[in-house]
């Protein structure tokens, strides 16, 4: 079990740093999607027993974060028809470098954290943090309020990834409600978007400074 | 009894959502409202219903901000029907049901009991919010709406990891963590401290972003600068006060962990630096909507000293947390009724406000007096309860920046509300003929009253409520 996890972790950190190296906005929702499905099925290994709960939670946050809130946000960047992210805060060989630190510094620092036995060999914690700082890095360092978005998400992958030192202790009702509360996040941000577009004809945040002290 | 106070608002939103008539829907609000002040008597007077759930329940915090939230609805609900009978151009069929789920989160928000349901629930404030911000539907709302959104669910993000942290602090220490607040709280003591420290600072940080505490708070100014004063009123009164309880329950888990004089050092650092950055922005500020946004980025960080502090902080903060949101709802509506009359909410265009409607001028300058925290408001209380809590701590250093930070808001905020009420107003609005209605004066004036009573005389129930979440805050059974 424990391999298979990782293996599905390692895809996860791989995926950030695509996502970080990309200027396509398709690309990047796609790697987003798929750091969706490799967790769907990372929480499904991650639970000792196979039971019809686990199976449920995994098929909808591989649903919702892999199909249903790539495609709102395929949506919106086909109705605003914008494809690139242009001149981003800081460019994309930089913001690799600054994503291969972060990995590197989560790798290090969660060494001394004190952890389970069973997560203290595992990528869980590291892999979590990585992925949380890379959203971070995503949602501070793009223009594009898609992008934002897709930073957002990532930062709730990383969350996501570390829930699942907890999976036995989290009641279903909650993982449920934590999901679904996201993918409302996406969607009402989707529909913003949709009239940010209509106001600015652009997805640019770079419009939005009429509010400034 | 709590699941009723979520589940009748969320169902007199769906009653809204099914009434056709733009004319009588606005009218669902107060009545929603009536219904909540019903039920929250019933739960005071012990005869609320047994119907609950071990991860819904209202304990002594929960039953306070509940029994405040009530009648902070209540009184703005009564104002809503009149602005909407003014803002015929707009449909409100989406405002007054999501502002009804607005309220059932915020209830959801004061009773949960357990850690992950406290997260859904304020998540489900900010995603409910985000309509009612929209409602002008012009670039300057978007934007608004947008930073909200944004910078809200960031922070909520952040609350979650800290709830995780704060969940793994528990397993760690070989704890099967329920999650539920009772059970974090009786086995604290033995919970892994990294973990409990790294999960608080986020979960301040998250909660913080949401109760905007600098430097969370950017989105604030906006939001509350685009946003109707009704909604003003409800987010600056109501959700900031609910992302404090949010707060609390997690200040809860470290005080019952013996670990409160950690958990105060970063409440204490963001409530100074809260004052500070508000008093910053307050001198000349221009604008008077966005001039209230800064005094709740004030007001929060009021609270969080408060708790800093403990002792009687605690008990000053929680007479704050009620005393601040019922003078909020004075501003904010009455801010409202100005914009309306002037057409801007810039002071340059603004004066003489005293003169063109009286009675809401007069509440608004009321109000200016009560969030300073002027004697004999109950802000007055709050406040000097605070103060003596920090001079009885012997905490000098920190009462004397408590005492100048408030002089610099009252100076800089006292020049913008005075600009607006005073002298005479542009001859264009002048010229139109300008009436206080009684819908749009009478809930405000109630408001103000009830932030005079509770300088003047609190009565001895009323206190107890509050004695007793103060005591539950601090650990103290």
């Amino acid at each position: 079990m424990g391999e298979t996890l990782d293996l599905a972790l390692v895809g996860v950190l791989l995926l950030n740093f695509l996502m970080l190296g990309t200027s396509r906005l398709i690309a990047a929702i796609h790697f987003a999607g798929m750091q969706g499905i490799l967790l769907g099925m990372a929480l499904f290994v991650a639970h000792g027993q196979t039971n019809s709960r686990v199976l449920v939670l995994s098929i909808a946050t591989a649903a919702l974060k892999g199909v249903a809130i790539p495609a709102i946000l395929r949506r919106a960047t086909r109705n605003v028809s914008i494809r690139r992210e242009i001149e981003p805060f800081v460019g994309f060989t930089a913001s690799l470098v600054l994503g291969a630190l972060a990995t590197g510094l989560s790798l290090v620092f969660s060494r001394s954290l004190p952890l389970l036995d069973e997560h203290a060999g595992s990528l869980i914690v590291p892999a979590s943090f990585a992925t949380v700082l890379t959203g971070f890095l995503v949602l501070t360092t793009r223009r594009k309020a898609i992008t934002q978005v897709i930073g957002y998400l990532t930062l709730e992958n990383g969350i996501f990834v570390f829930g699942l030192t907890l999976v036995e202790a989290i009641p279903f009702l909650v993982e449920i409600g934590v999901l679904l509360d996201l993918f409302v996040a996406v969607f009402v941000m989707g529909i913003i978007m949709d009239h940010i577009q209509r106001e600015f004809s652009s997805l640019s945040t770079e419009h939005l400074t009429s509010l400034r002290e | 009894m709590a699941p009723w106070l979520v589940l009748v608002p969320l169902a007199f939103a769906a009653l809204a959502f099914a009434t056709p008539s733009e004319r009588v829907r606005p009218w669902l609000l107060p009545a929603a409202g009536a219904t909540q002040l019903g039920l929250v008597a019933l739960e005071l007077l012990g005869r609320g219903s047994g119907f609950g759930a071990p991860w819904l329940a209202l304990d002594a915090l929960g039953r306070l901000v509940a029994t405040y939230l009530a009648v902070l609805f209540f009184l703005c609900a009564a104002y809503a029907p009149g602005y909407l009978a003014q803002r015929v151009e707009r449909p409100n069929r989406i405002f007054c049901s999501v502002m009804l789920v607005f309220f059932a989160m915020m209830n959801l928000i004061a009773g949960a009991q357990h850690l992950g349901l406290l997260w859904v629930a304020v998540e489900a404030t900010t995603l409910a919010s985000g309509p009612l911000l929209y409602f002008n539907r012009n670039a300057r709302s978007i934007e608004a709406t947008w930073k909200y959104l944004l910078i809200g669910s960031v922070g909520i993000a952040l609350a979650l990891l800290g709830t995780f942290f704060t969940a793994y602090s528990a397993l760690l220490a070989g704890v099967t963590p329920s999650m539920l607040l009772p059970d974090m709280i009786a086995s604290a003591p033995q919970l892994s401290r990294p973990w409990l420290h790294s999960g608080f600072v986020l979960a301040l940080v998250g909660y913080g972003t949401k109760m905007g505490l600098a430097p969370m708070h950017t989105w604030k100014p906006d939001a509350y600068g685009e946003a109707p004063g009704l909604v003003g009123a409800l987010l600056a009164g109501g959700l900031t006060s609910c992302a404090f309880t949010a707060v609390l329950r997690f200040f809860q888990i470290c005080a019952a962990a013996g670990e409160a004089d950690f958990a105060r050092g970063p409440l204490l650092f963001l409530g100074l630096f809260s004052m500070a950055v508000a008093g910053a922005f307050m001198v000349r500020q221009g604008d008077y909507k966005r001039m209230l946004a800064y005094s709740s980025v004030e007001h929060m960080g009021i609270l969080v000293l408060g708790i800093a502090i403990g002792g009687a902080g605690t008990l000053g903060a929680l007479l704050h947390l009620v005393s601040n949101g019922l003078s909020k709802g004075v501003l904010f509506l009455s801010a409202g009724n100005l914009h309306r009359a002037f057409g801007s909410k810039r002071t340059a265009d603004v004066s003489g406000a005293l003169r063109v409607l009286p009675a809401s001028a007069a509440l608004f300058l009321a109000g200016f007096f009560a969030a300073t925290g002027t004697p004999p408001f109950g802000t007055f209380v709050s406040e000097f309860t605070i103060l003596s809590a920090m001079m009885h701590a012997e905490r000098y250093g920190v009462a004397a920046l408590f005492l100048g930070l408030l002089l610099v808001v009252f100076v800089g905020m006292g020049q913008t509300v005075l600009a607006v009420v005073q002298g005479e107003p542009p001859e264009l609005v002048a010229a139109k003929p300008h009436r206080d209605r009684w819908l749009a004066v009478a809930p405000i004036a109630v408001l103000l009253v009830l932030v005079l009573a509770l300088g003047v005389w609190i009565p001895e129930p009323v206190l107890a409520l509050f004695r007793a979440a103060a005591s539950a805050v601090e650990g103290q059974r």
